[in-house]
């Protein structure tokens, strides 16, 4: 592991190193080489460490940019509308609760088709109090018009933030960066940093769609009746539909140049002659790779399709990799009560003809080893939410 | 489509026709002294160079004027529509 | 008083034929104010009723960047635009955040408190008809004690906010009181809030012949009797420092303003309420004198 003035000296020179680093600090280094100009923020565990080394980077000159230390996160997001409305790269990090309070503001956001793109580390939810990880923040935010990423290892944190900015600056829609509490944030994993040179020419400046500009005064979001609302929101959801090729776009032209590549809207593992194909977010995605390969080796052809994009939900991608799997399973660290689990619900809407179950599975999180993950694709017949109330079963 | 509206004068249209009353201004009486155009809600008094004019295309009819008015230059009368 | 009226600019930034109520004190306020501020302007309006005066898309009656925001984010994206206007170096633009009392005092009062906190550096004007005017007459936290509206049929029982002293504890380089009776003074008030660096605030009373029941030829009388009576009093604070503007010398009653407004007829027939209110009145008065000559010692000495 490089100590900090070798990293800073590697830096200067230009050159890519590794680090060995948190997915907190994953984010925070993206943001550093994404050149954010301004970020808005409200402390919160287990995002803490992403903004305390966004300020260190700051204060110390490493980065030049503006942080607002705001009394909340509803105020962080008004705080990050209010900067990317003239026109700057903005970023802001959250979790949970803080995620919740700013529900009414991830609305604007998106209807104000402002690029802005957030860390939010996956907490599970009040009460009673509990920091460890569960999706059901997140996916509670799906109708908010943010595009979401799932990610599943630090370094996948650093580059998704940075394709983030591409693909949000490219269709004018906010970005969701998701990683899971504990298990990423603060896990160190081997993260390579790129050179600023390679970060730049992926990631040119940002050219507003509109801003506040006093050479051309303009009131945005005055009083519109039904006629005209109809049209703004369905250019929101146009805006979406066109998310999915850049997100595919954003992602090969990120393989070119830094030579990585985590799966664009799916990661998909061993699925091309899968029978059981397994559907999951995030490190429950991951884990369950090594169940399909101990599942293999057992003779059940499965394979796992790790869903890296939820918004906009990659319908198309999903049905061609399930086709020609006779089972699905799919796995919720999440629960939407009186309906059940957020992601099989939208999965199970759009497949036919197959054998479903699906788990609700690491909640508060719990911890779910990739041999339960197995046992589940064993014990699978159809069951809808069967809660898993064990880390082993 | 944007929620993205630009300036213009009228934006909530000809609101002269919202008045039920109407300033008449006096000129004789009018010392030019700008109160009535520094009071108005609507900005619906210009300055001109022989002293002000209402314009009665936009003015609500609020009376503000007329009341402020230090010479009761301006008095409001029952607006008789036609205009 | 330095500036007249003839020296007022004559540009509009409030545009004519716009939505608000005929006789409404807000538009007065925020034409006075945007000739002080100038085309080097952007504004961030909550919730309120200058979010209806604009009129509807596709048109705007205002002729300076704004941005429409939620009820409560006022001064939280104002802290947002300043912050991203020092990024891409372009300076010398005002911002504004201009808002009503019940995102001020109420739901938008933690955004103000935070944003006050860090200093930011923005004009904040609230204008105050002193209730919710523009979802219908609504109690907020600077309706007076003793005022009907929608949701205190029988008078509101509680005393106001002092939102002003509120922003003075927050330490602000300057706060103000000003009234529509006086735009002039607006106008310089502004002029000097725009050419210091840090969060400035300045409450605007608006007396709202909808909410207030007065004829809306009155609105400019309601608010001279305002002062009149020392029901507001106009004052700056700069740095801590109270300096009163305006003293009335032989004050009115306060029943001179409380029966020229039918929100107060719980309390007009009523003896007591009407001391009680006298009481604080002058209690008010004195407060604001002491500090004031506590200001001028500071001088001194």
């Amino acid at each position: 592991m490089m100590v900090r003035e070798e990293v800073e000296k590697k830096e200067a020179k230009e050159e890519s190193i590794t680090v060995i680093d948190t997915g907190n600090h994953a984010a925070s280094l993206a943001t550093k080489f994404a050149r954010v100009q301004v970020i808005a923020a409200y402390p919160i565990t287990p995002q803490t460490q992403i903004v305390e080394e966004i300020a260190k980077f700051v204060e110390y000159g490493k980065m030049n940019a503006k942080y607002v230390r705001v009394e909340s996160e509803h105020s962080a997001m008004a705080a990050c509308i209010g900067a990317s409305a003239v026109g700057t790269r903005v970023f802001t990090a959250t979790s949970s609760q803080g995620l919740l309070l700013m529900h009414e503001m991830l609305f604007a956001a998106s209807a104000y088709r402002l690029p802005i793109v957030m860390a939010n580390v996956n907490r599970a939810l009040f009460p009673p109090w509990i920091i460890l990880a569960e999706h059901t923040d997140s996916l509670a935010q799906r109708d908010t018009g943010w595009i979401q990423y799932y990610c599943s290892s630090n370094q996948e944190v650093f580059d998704t933030v940075l394709q983030a900015y591409r693909v949000a600056e490219s269709v004018n829609l906010p970005v969701m960066v998701n990683l899971e509490g504990f298990i990423m944030s603060h896990t160190h994993m081997p993260i390579v940093l790129p050179a600023q040179r390679q970060v730049d020419e992926f990631l040119p400046p940002r050219k507003p769609l509109w801003k506040l500009d006093v050479n051309n005064p303009q009131s945005f979001g005055n009083l519109a009746f039904s006629d005209y609302y109809v049209k703004m929101r369905k250019s929101i959801e146009d805006g979406m539909v066109k998310a999915k090729s850049e997100i595919e776009k954003a992602t090969n032209e990120f393989e070119k140049i830094f030579g990585r590549n985590h799966g664009g809207l799916i990661d998909c593992y061993r699925c091309e002659d899968a029978e059981t194909i397994i559907f999951a977010l995030s490190t429950l995605g991951k884990e369950a790779k090594a169940s399909v390969d101990s599942l293999r080796e057992k003779g059940v052809k499965c394979g796992v399709a790790r869903i890296r994009v939820f918004r906009p939900f990659p319908e198309e991608k999903i049905k061609e990799i399930a086709a020609s799997a006779e089972n699905v399973v799919i796995l919720d660290r999440d629960n939407s009560f009186g309906k059940g689990g957020i992601l099989s619900t939208e999965v199970r809407s759009i497949l036919e003809g197959k054998r479903i179950s699906n788990f609700i599975i690491g909640m508060g999180g719990m911890d779910v080893p990739y041999t339960t993950i197995e046992k589940c694709v064993e014990k699978s017949n159809g069951q809808k939410d069967e809660w898993i109330m064990e880390a082993r079963i | 489509m944007m929620p993205l509206s630009d300036p213009r004068v009228g934006a909530a249209g000809k609101t002269g026709k919202w008045r039920t009353l109407r300033p008449e201004l006096d000129k004789e009486k009018c010392t030019n002294c700008l109160l009535c155009w520094m009071y108005c809600p609507e900005g619906a008094i210009d300055r001109v160079e022989d002293g002000v004019c209402i314009d009665y295309e936009y003015c609500k009819g609020c009376g503000i004027c007329a009341e402020e008015c230090a010479r009761k230059a301006i008095v409001m009368v029952e607006e008789k529509g036609g205009d | 008083m330095t500036i007249k009226v003839k020296e007022m600019p004559v540009e509009e930034y409030l545009l004519r034929g716009n939505a608000a109520c005929p006789g409404c004190p807000l538009d007065i306020a925020m034409r006075t104010a945007l000739k002080a501020l100038g085309k080097n302007t952007i504004m961030a309006v909550p919730a309120c009723c200058t979010s209806i005066i604009q009129s509807t898309y596709p048109n705007t009656a205002v002729n300076i960047p704004l941005l429409n925001i939620p009820f409560e984010t006022t001064a939280a994206v104002c802290s947002g635009i300043e912050a991203g206007l020092e990024m891409v170096g372009e300076e010398g633009i005002n911002v504004l955040g201009w808002a009503g009392d019940g995102g001020t005092y109420d739901i938008g009062i933690q955004a103000l408190s935070g944003a006050a906190e860090r200093n930011a550096n923005f004009l904040y004007i609230c204008y105050n008809n002193q209730m919710y005017s523009n979802t219908g007459i609504q109690r907020s936290g600077a309706t007076p004690k003793g005022a009907w509206t929608t949701t205190t049929w029988t008078g509101k029982t509680e005393e106001k906010k002092d939102l002003p002293g509120i922003m003075v504890a927050h330490n602000i380089p300057y706060v103000a009181t000003a009234s529509i009776s006086r735009p002039l003074d607006i106008y310089e008030k502004v002029v000097k809030a725009k050419g210091i660096k840090g969060t400035k605030y300045i409450e605007i009373l608006a007396p709202c012949p909808s909410g207030w029941r007065f004829d809306l030829s009155k609105t400019v009388e309601v608010a001279k009797l305002a002062i009149q009576t020392r029901a507001w009093n106009l004052y700056e604070v700069e740095n801590g420092k109270y300096k009163i503007n305006v003293t009335v010398r032989n004050p009115k009653p306060i029943m001179e303003y409380l029966k020229v407004q039918q929100r107060f007829k719980n309390v007009i027939n009523d003896e007591s309420k009407i001391e009680e209110i006298q009481r604080e009145v002058d209690r008010n008065w004195k407060k604001l004198v002491k500090l004031s000559e506590m200001a001028q010692d500071e001088e001194k000495g």
